[in-house]
């Protein structure tokens, strides 16, 4: 196995707050990866880095290639698709202009595309024409997702998908994104608080400290690991 | 699924409660106006005249004021000098027909021109200061207005500048009404280029992310939109719609001097806080019907003379912005988290 995305000694900060203090980690091709940790450990910011929203030193490759210079938009033409806290949705423009946005960067018609995310969210199609913003939190979160996967990312970044969601949905959201991995080989980065199902879900974790990785491996080791099990699985 | 259930009668409750709270008055109100001006027109032949005449300065004002909304929109700016760059590329109109071009190719060959210019502005002055503070970014725009009055000034003189009418001198008789071809040439050539301009916005690519652009730019990116480039297009698209304001204004003057838009920025202001400054439909209605009512004010309200037409358009934006600020197509945001 390959990684597709490696972070080697990656610094960031927000002005003068320090909040990545040389991270590294590898996500292997056709992986899922968690980042798990305590709030203002610097999951998302991780997560920034990669995607190029946040002012970032250090080298971060996908598929061998620097991308640790460029910004937001040419990272996403590499493939990269970042789904952020908060779903980013494009909450005045109709359900399929927001589909459209997401494969902004693949040339072409989009048809195939759309008819993939359908067979995954089937509502969407119905509804392709509502305002995005008149989506329940639910919706919103699984229109985000539906955005990123007609993108056809190499990579996506997710961005605590679970949160303000019901169990039901998360479970939903989860197994979607899993199934996505297995039968399209789906390379997945994801930040979660709720690390029990994001261990369920991962081949393998990094749990970061302070900016720091303070700790990694499988989800089997981790799951393991007692201060794991201590600070994050409550038993 | 219960949740989808619900969350899809909301949405059509949102949806009605946006009909029937914002959208409905206002269409009533403008199908009224609508039918006022058409029974207007058939009792007086001088009426017709003014609402026609009225109709075509009306576009012009809309179509400045659908640039300063696209630049609003695009960068929060609100440029004060729209207006002289639409007098400049009249300018450059006027010197592409005395080198030999004809009438409409000049007026391409302008368009063009604006689009950049627009659009090298944004990159040049707008942006670097654009990130410390929108107000610095209008200080520029106030800034560039002295410029280009300065530089059209020094470039080709104060006085009267003679333009070939590209609607030539003939004139309609509908009935007892006649009408200068002028007019009905000016509403089309405005409207068709607005209509252009509204189905790039709507139906093309580059307008789906334009419009992501202004709305969430860190998102836009976060998909691939180039967001810089969106917003440098945004200024481009607006120097056009200004470029066809300036060329169509020029003939209704008959002279071309660097004044030529000045009292029009001021219809067009109105006519864009009016219309809600956030809205496109709305700079274009609102142009309209500023160009109308103060034709038609200064014909038959006799203590109103020719001369308190721009301040009565600065009046009716007063009101506007102390009354309804968010003007007659303001949307209210429909957002559920």
């Amino acid at each position: 196995m390959t990684a597709l995305l490696e972070l080697e000694d990656v610094e960031a900060r927000y002005g003068p707050v320090h909040v990545l203090h040389g991270i590294s980690l590898a996500v292997e091709e056709g992986s899922v990866v968690t980042v798990l940790g305590p709030n203002g450990a610097g999951k998302t910011t991780t997560l920034r880095a990669v995607s190029g929203t946040v002012r970032r030193s250090g080298r971060i490759r996908l598929g061998g290639r620097p991308i640790d210079r460029l910004g937001p938009a040419s990272v996403a033409h590499l493939g990269v698709a970042h789904v952020p806290e908060g779903r980013g949705t494009f909450s005045e423009l109709t359900v399929w202009e927001n589909l459209r946005l997401g494969a902004y960067s693949r040339r072409g018609s989009i048809q195939p595309e759309l008819e993939r995310v359908f067979s995954y969210f089937p509502w969407l199609s119905e509804r392709r024409r509502q305002q995005a913003g008149t989506l329940s939190g639910g919706e919103q979160q699984m229109l985000a997702l539906a955005r990123a996967f007609v993108h056809r990312p190499r990579l996506l970044l997710l961005d605590e998908p679970s949160l303000g969601l019901a169990p039901v949905l998360v479970a939903e959201l989860f197994r979607i994104v899993r199934e996505l991995n297995e039968q399209e080989g789906l390379t997945v980065l994801v930040v979660e608080q709720n690390a029990h199902l994001a261990l369920q879900a991962a081949d393998a974790g990094y749990v970061l400290e302070a900016g720091r990785v303070a700790l990694s491996g499988t989800s089997d080791e981790l799951r393991a690991d007692d201060s794991v099990r201590r600070s994050y699985l409550g038993y | 699924m219960a949740s989808a259930a619900t969350s899809r009668l909301e949405g059509l409750r949102d949806r009605g409660a946006a009909l029937g709270g914002v959208v409905q008055p206002v269409s009533l109100l403008l199908v009224a106006a609508a039918a006022g001006l058409i029974v207007g027109s058939l009792r007086s032949a001088i009426f017709a005249q003014l609402t026609v005449q009225g109709l075509a300065l009306g576009a012009v004002y809309g179509s400045l004021a659908l640039a300063l909304v696209l630049v609003y929109r695009a960068t929060h700016v609100v440029n004060f000098a729209q207006g002289e760059l639409a007098m400049a590329t009249t300018y450059v109109a006027y010197q592409l027909i005395k080198w030999g071009l004809s009438y409409w190719e000049a007026f391409f060959a302008t368009l063009a021109i604006a689009f950049v210019v627009g659009a090298v502005l944004e990159v040049v002055l707008i942006r670097p200061v654009l990130h410390r503070s929108v107000i610095a970014a209008v200080i520029v725009t106030v800034g560039l207005f002295i410029l280009i009055d300065g530089l059209v000034n020094w470039v080709w003189g104060g006085d009267f500048k003679f333009m070939p009418s590209p609607f030539g001198t003939k004139i309609y008789h509908v009935g007892g009404v006649s009408i200068a071809r002028l007019y009905p040439g000016m509403f089309v050539v405005v409207i068709v280029s607005v209509l252009l301009v509204w189905a790039l916005f709507r139906f093309t690519k580059l307008g789906l992310g334009m419009r992501a652009a202004a709305l969430r730019p860190a998102e836009s990116a976060l998909v691939g939109v180039r967001v810089e480039w969106m917003l440098a297009i945004g200024w481009g698209l607006a120097a056009v719609l200004g470029a066809v304001a300036g060329l169509v204004a020029e003939p209704s003057q008959f002279v071309l001097q660097p004044t030529l838009m000045q009292p029009i920025l001021v219809y067009a202001f109105a006519a864009a806080v009016l219309g809600g400054l956030e809205s496109p439909a709305g700079a274009v209605v609102g142009g309209l019907a500023i160009g109308i009512s103060l034709n038609l004010v200064v014909q038959y309200v006799p203590a109103i003379t020719t001369e308190l037409q721009t301040p009565l358009a600065f009046a009716v934006l007063l009101v506007v912005l102390l009354l309804k600020p968010s003007g007659l197509f303001g949307h209210r945001e429909v957002r559920r988290v």
